[in-house]
């Protein structure tokens, strides 16, 4: 059975209808990309999974259970299990780049401070951003911010990753290298991972299946050569314009 | 203009759809704030953050409020001081300035410009988070971010007014003072007589407690107007100028119900 099972799910906002029956299962361990234009609901999606937003019906169940029906401890005891990449990293800008990644940490394990600091700065090694450990978040570029981002997701070993816009703002060498650095932390932790992304380059760098998500549907399904060859125009067309 | 747009223009300036809208944010303002009281009690307790915000806020709103209180109190004694000395009551100044000003003048002028500093401040800060997504950032680590951004935040606000107050209090007395003395041979022994004689504890307990009332006031408008920003840039600004016009409006408001108890209280 998939651990993330995605049924039937619609979501509005006034008469904008963002989500229209969507249905998506995805396996243990596979990294699923969620294609689609700007604007089309790829973040709202991921947020429903997380439940930040409540879907108007239909579900999302996780490990069988249904994550709108569940109870505030419930859901944060599954949010610990869970790492999100933000479209602009969300770094918390009062805090060093060092109390970033320990704030979780800090909250949900009992570490002294040495053994902190070393999980810190293994995770920031893995990025490659040791040397910014004292550093605000105000005195990084954006590819440093979602490196951070990144480290600060996965710093608490999390089984399921949530990627929203990986490479978004950044330019094409930068997204390339981002886009590589989540494909090694994707085999060295191997979580269940779903990213949105309008970025083609991305997709096929880190997708295992992708599926188009277009007026609010999800029906073009399947691995990124497969999409490639698809003969539906909406699918031809995306294709098209990268 | 197309008829949908001037539709819902006039569906929002209609009466209706304000008293229906400021009905929904008042509900929303409750229960965000009935909030607070169960979450300050359970832990995991923010005591490192708690501490930063009172040396952050006491900081940011101690000079202001000072000197103001400072001027305040010399513009009263100034201000009366002629009218009192033509009925020969000029001896009752220090009387009147202590009374006024631990009773009402100094809880209020401290909570108003707190409000205007600190309730703005936090708006701004926490609207800004909003916005940036850092809220759902927190959230989703499993981090509850009211305990963490909200409890610290007006816990520091209730801690902080009435010390603020108190020195708001001192420091207009010592003004008034200085308007006395330049005026008349009055020696600060014995102004500062004449005030303590005639303070009670009906003028002092009731004046700084309700100043930890107006401090949850102002620390509780900022976090929920910052909490329910939207909007970019825009949202975090209105979250901050609405932040310091609904706190001063509570704050009065409040203040005319707490002195109408006071009066019944202590008659």
């Amino acid at each position: 059975m998939a651990l993330i099972q995605i049924r039937n799910l619609s979501k509005s906002f006034d008469d904008n209808h963002v989500l229209r029956e969507v249905n998506l299962d995805i396996e243990k361990g596979s990294t699923v990309v969620i294609l689609g234009k700007s604007g089309m609901g790829k973040s709202v999606l991921l947020k429903i999974i997380v439940g930040l937003i409540r879907p108007d019906s239909g579900s999302v169940l996780i490990d069988d259970r249904e994550v709108a029906g569940m109870k505030r401890k419930e859901l944060n005891d599954l949010r610990r299990t869970m790492g999100y990449l933000f479209q602009g990293a969300a770094l918390y800008d009062s805090m060093s780049v060092r109390e970033n990644l320990a704030f979780p940490l800090v909250r949900q394990e009992k570490l002294n401070e040495e053994e902190l600091e070393e999980r810190v700065l293994n995770q920031l090694r893995l990025v490659g951003l040791q040397d910014a450990i004292e550093k605000m978040p105000s005195e990084l570029s954006g590819g440093m911010k979602k490196r951070i981002g990144l480290a600060r997701a996965l710093i608490a070993n999390p089984r399921i990753m949530l990627y929203d816009e990986p490479t978004t703002g950044l330019d094409p060498i930068t997204s390339r290298e981002i886009s590589y650095l989540i494909k090694n932390l994707q085999e060295r932790y191997q979580p269940t991972s779903i990213a949105v992304t309008h970025d083609m380059q991305c997709a096929r760098i880190i997708a295992d299946t992708a599926a188009i998500l277009h007026d609010g549907t999800l029906d073009q399904q399947g691995t990124i050569d497969v999409l490639e060859r698809s003969q539906d125009d909406t699918v031809r067309s995306f294709f098209a314009t990268q | 203009m197309n008829r949908d747009v001037r539709s819902g223009v006039a569906r929002r300036l209609s009466p209706f759809h304000f008293i229906a809208s400021f009905l929904e944010r008042a509900g929303s303002l409750t229960v965000f704030s009935a909030r607070f009281f169960p979450n300050v009690l359970v832990p995991p307790y923010e005591f490192g953050e708690v501490r930063r915000h009172l040396d952050e806020l006491g900081s940011r709103s101690l000079p202001l409020a000072g000197i103001t209180g400072f001027i305040v109190g010399l513009i009263i004694a100034m201000q009366t001081r002629p009218t009192l000395f033509r009925f020969g009551a000029d001896s009752f100044l220090p009387a009147m300035v202590a009374i006024s000003f631990v009773r009402e003048l100094g809880p209020v002028i401290t909570a108003l410009i707190v409000a205007g500093r600190v309730s703005s401040g936090i708006g701004a800060e926490l609207g800004s988070m909003r916005v940036t997504e850092q809220i759902d950032a927190m959230e989703v680590s499993g981090i509850d971010p009211y305990k963490f951004l909200v409890v610290t935040r007006v816990l520091a606000c209730v801690i902080l007014q009435p010390l603020l107050t108190a020195i708001v209090n001192a420091v207009g007395l010592f003004g008034s003072y200085v308007a006395v003395a330049l005026e008349s041979s009055m020696s600060w022994r014995l102004y500062w007589d004449s005030v303590v004689q005639s303070l009670t504890f009906a003028d002092l307990v009731p004046g700084l407690a309700k100043t930890a009332i107006f401090g949850f006031i102002i620390g509780i408008v900022g976090c929920y107007q910052g909490f329910t920003a939207e909007g970019g840039t825009v949202g975090v600004g209105k979250a901050s100028t609405t932040s310091v016009v609904v706190s001063s409006m509570l704050i009065i408001f409040v203040d005319m119900i707490l002195v109408k108890l006071t009066v019944v209280i202590w008659p």
